[in-house]
């Protein structure tokens, strides 16, 4: 007990440490405008990646959907916020959870029939569910259709995202650990044994997949409230595919891999904005090496401890204790 | 093997860091060299839409070329620096970041899309930075700050006119409109076609939408086909135009076709199916007025291509942003802004000057498809 309330505190000075010296760096103009969007960006796609992560990672249900649940949040924050009369920051946290509260339900009602396949078919369907979602909103007169909204107000700041990204990732963590977070995997090592166990797949398989949906609309409404105008072309499959890659990279089940991959995956494309006609090709010659170097992932196995780095030892096998070897 | 992988991993994630740091130590480089002027460009130069950046951007590199030839404005000669949106919105923001923080430009020119050009108009208006776009047609773009301003016509202008000509010059009554669902642009010209000319005393006897990705559109057309419509309007980009185009004579309409100047290009696509048509454009290249055949040379020597509407309008914005800040004798952002606002110059696309909305005022061209080539028709004065 007393070791975890010190690991708590430090986790938690580090974390405001970090957000302080940000902030500081952002004030004295070391990060301009530009690179705070970066971060901004770095934040969105780490909350997109570690929720993927639980459903295909973690749950070990290929889905290609993401980027669907990612515009219902992102088109019910923007539209909401834009009728509510609330300040700046309720204003924000109550679009952007309520965006990602339809997003859940969505995915809930998805999940009944999404649920009864698995594997090839089921990255199908969620493929599927995320497209008609798109053109739903395509062919909206609320959503502005394929004019796209505009006078988004601009609510997104580096503190919020910092601080909701922090959060995220904290739940994340502390869910994998837990009863649910055991359960979870336990399904994706071999599902017919966690049932014969007395583990109801059905409903975690549900959960899981319904709270990344609801991390995935409030990343849609930080979206929506940074970029300002909203593109149903924004959504497309290769949006839920970028995601897809972010956690590939990090590997699966590697929350400390998805953070890792979504910062470079966010860097990569603004290093390479120079070489304009190359940039696409040195993306993909860097992803291709990575995989063929790291098929795991970035780390592999291994999570990041800060706990573990300070008294020096290996702490990596405590953090998950159901960790498996040869998913690959 | 194992150390070997290891060891590649590492120089891989060296050199990802290495790139990030280096990203960040770029910063401020050159802010204080001002015996420059920057200038920031924003086009798709990769993407769907790519053919329009590439020309835009074409025509404004050629404008620079030729002004840093002649001295310069002000004595300096101007740097354009340019990124890639690639169409999207996010890429664009990113790009404008970039210019004003990093680069530290003195004005912007972009986007060349309506949609990346919205995502900025925000960012521009708080800073006030001078800002023309060369091509964003969509209404909504100028509104955002009075340091916006655009070079080609808007999209309801286009529609109106093109109403007015059927009525008008063509004598029709009956009128079908086919539009793209998912285009901002598309929906906008015909939503103001439908408008002016049902208000003039036309019926539009068939309006309806196709899908972004469709390919078929025999279905409509038979529909559009027992209307019997005089006139039938396609507001759409010129390669889903010449595919419709095509189908239309397949499925055997007679009516007159017109378009707008996403058809500027349409005759690489199908030429035959759109013989008889007529659309707008910024400008006519059978114009015979000195600064359209001395542009129309230039860039067919520099390019080795015919220039489309795009390029003379990435060709002219820099021409009034060079004027703007000559008039101004400084990259002050106020000062180039209120010059830009009192802008009168006669170039490729016409006389230009500015309304209010910061819109330009000038002539429409009404090309007409003759054998295979456009030809101006008329030209129409704004009223």
């Amino acid at each position: 007990m007393n070791s975890r309330l010190k690991a708590n505190i430090i986790n938690t000075t580090s974390i405001i440490l970090i957000y302080i010296i940000l902030v500081l760096l952002i004030r004295i103009g070391f990060i301009n405008n530009y690179y705070e969007g970066i971060l901004i960006e770095m934040g969105i796609n780490i909350i997109l990646a570690v929720s993927l992560n639980l459903a295909t990672g973690y749950l070990g249900q290929l889905t290609l959907g993401h980027a669907g649940f990612m515009a219902i949040g992102a088109y019910t924050a923007a539209i909401l916020s834009a009728r509510m009369n609330l300040p700046d920051l309720p204003l924000l946290l109550v679009s952007i959870v309520l965006g990602g509260l339809l997003a859940a339900f969505f995915a809930f009602l998805m999940a009944i029939p999404v649920f009864r396949l698995r594997g090839d078919y089921l990255a199908i369907l969620t493929l599927g569910f995320g497209e008609i979602i798109r053109v739903i909103i395509l062919n909206m007169k609320i959503t502005g259709g394929g004019k796209g909204l505009s006078g988004i107000l601009p609510l997104t700041s580096f503190s919020t995202v910092y601080f909701i990204t922090v959060i995220t990732v904290t739940i994340f963590y502390t869910l994998i650990n837990s009863r649910h977070g055991r359960a979870i995997i336990s399904i994706r090592e071999d599902e017919i044994a966690a049932e014969a166990v007395g583990i109801s797949t059905k409903y975690y398989k549900t959960f899981a997949f319904t709270l990344a949906a609801f991390f995935a609309g409030v990343a849609g409404g930080l979206f929506a409230h940074h970029t300002l105008v909203l593109d149903p072309k924004d959504f497309n499959f290769i949006r839920s595919i970028e995601i897809l890659i972010i956690v590939v990279l990090g590997g699966m089940g590697n929350l400390t891999g998805s953070v890792l991959a979504a910062i470079i995956i966010t860097i990569l494309p603004r290093l390479l904005m120079g070489f304009a006609d190359w940039n696409m090709i040195i993306y993909s010659v860097l992803l291709i090496a990575m995989m063929l170097f790291k098929p795991g992932g970035l780390l592999e196995k291994r999570e990041f401890s800060l706990n573990g780095l300070l008294s020096g030892k290996k702490k990596s096998q405590g953090n998950t204790p159901v960790k498996n070897e040869g998913s690959e | 093997m194992r150390r070997l992988r290891k060891l590649m991993s590492l120089t891989l994630t060296g050199v990802l860091l290495a790139g990030a740091l280096a990203g960040c130590g770029q910063k401020d480089s050159g802010s204080a060299d001002s015996d420059v002027i920057k200038i920031g460009g924003i086009a798709p130069l990769t993407g769907n839409v790519a053919v329009y950046g590439v020309a835009a951007s074409n025509g404004a590199k050629l404008a620079i070329e030729e002004i840093n030839a002649s001295g310069g404005i002000l004595g300096k000669k101007i740097e354009y620096i340019e990124y890639d949106d690639k169409g999207d919105t996010t890429e664009a923001v990113n790009a404008y970041k970039k210019l004003v923080n990093n680069n530290k430009v003195n004005a912007i020119i972009g986007a060349v899309t309506s949609k990346p050009t919205l995502a900025i108009t925000p960012l521009a208006a708080k800073e006030g930075i001078p800002m023309i776009t060369p091509t964003a047609t969509a209404l909504d773009v100028t509104a955002a700050g009075t340091n916006i301003f655009r070079t080609c016509f808007i999209d309801p202008y286009q529609g109106e006119i093109m109403a007015k000509f059927a009525l008008e010059n063509l004598n029709a009554s009956k009128a079908a409109v086919l539009y793209n669902t998912a285009d901002d642009y598309s929906l906008g010209v015909a939503e103001a076609f439908k408008n002016y000319f049902e208000a003039n005393g036309g019926t539009v006897v068939s309006y309806e939408g196709y899908g972004a990705d469709e390919k078929d559109y025999k279905a409509i057309l038979t529909n559009v086909k027992t209307q019997n419509p005089d006139v039938l309007f396609l507001p759409d980009y010129y390669n889903t135009v010449g595919l419709i185009a095509q189908q239309v004579k397949e499925v055997g309409i007679n009516a007159t076709l017109l378009g707008a100047d996403g058809w500027d290009g349409v005759l690489t696509v199908a030429p035959e199916a759109v013989e008889g048509g007529y659309f707008c454009n910024h400008y006519s290249t059978d114009d015979t007025a000195e600064e359209v055949q001395n542009f129309i040379k230039k860039y067919k020597e520099t390019y080795n291509e015919d220039p489309v509407s795009f390029a003379a309008l990435g060709y002219d914005t820099v021409k009034i942003l060079a004027a703007a800040i000559e008039k101004a004798g400084t990259t002050d952002y106020d000062a180039v802004v209120k010059a830009l606002a009192e802008t009168n110059i006669t170039s490729v696309t016409g006389t230009i000057t500015y309304d209010e909305n910061r819109n330009p005022v000038k002539d429409v061209a009404i090309i007409k498809i003759e054998n295979g080539q456009n030809r101006l028709y008329t030209k129409v004065n704004p009223q």
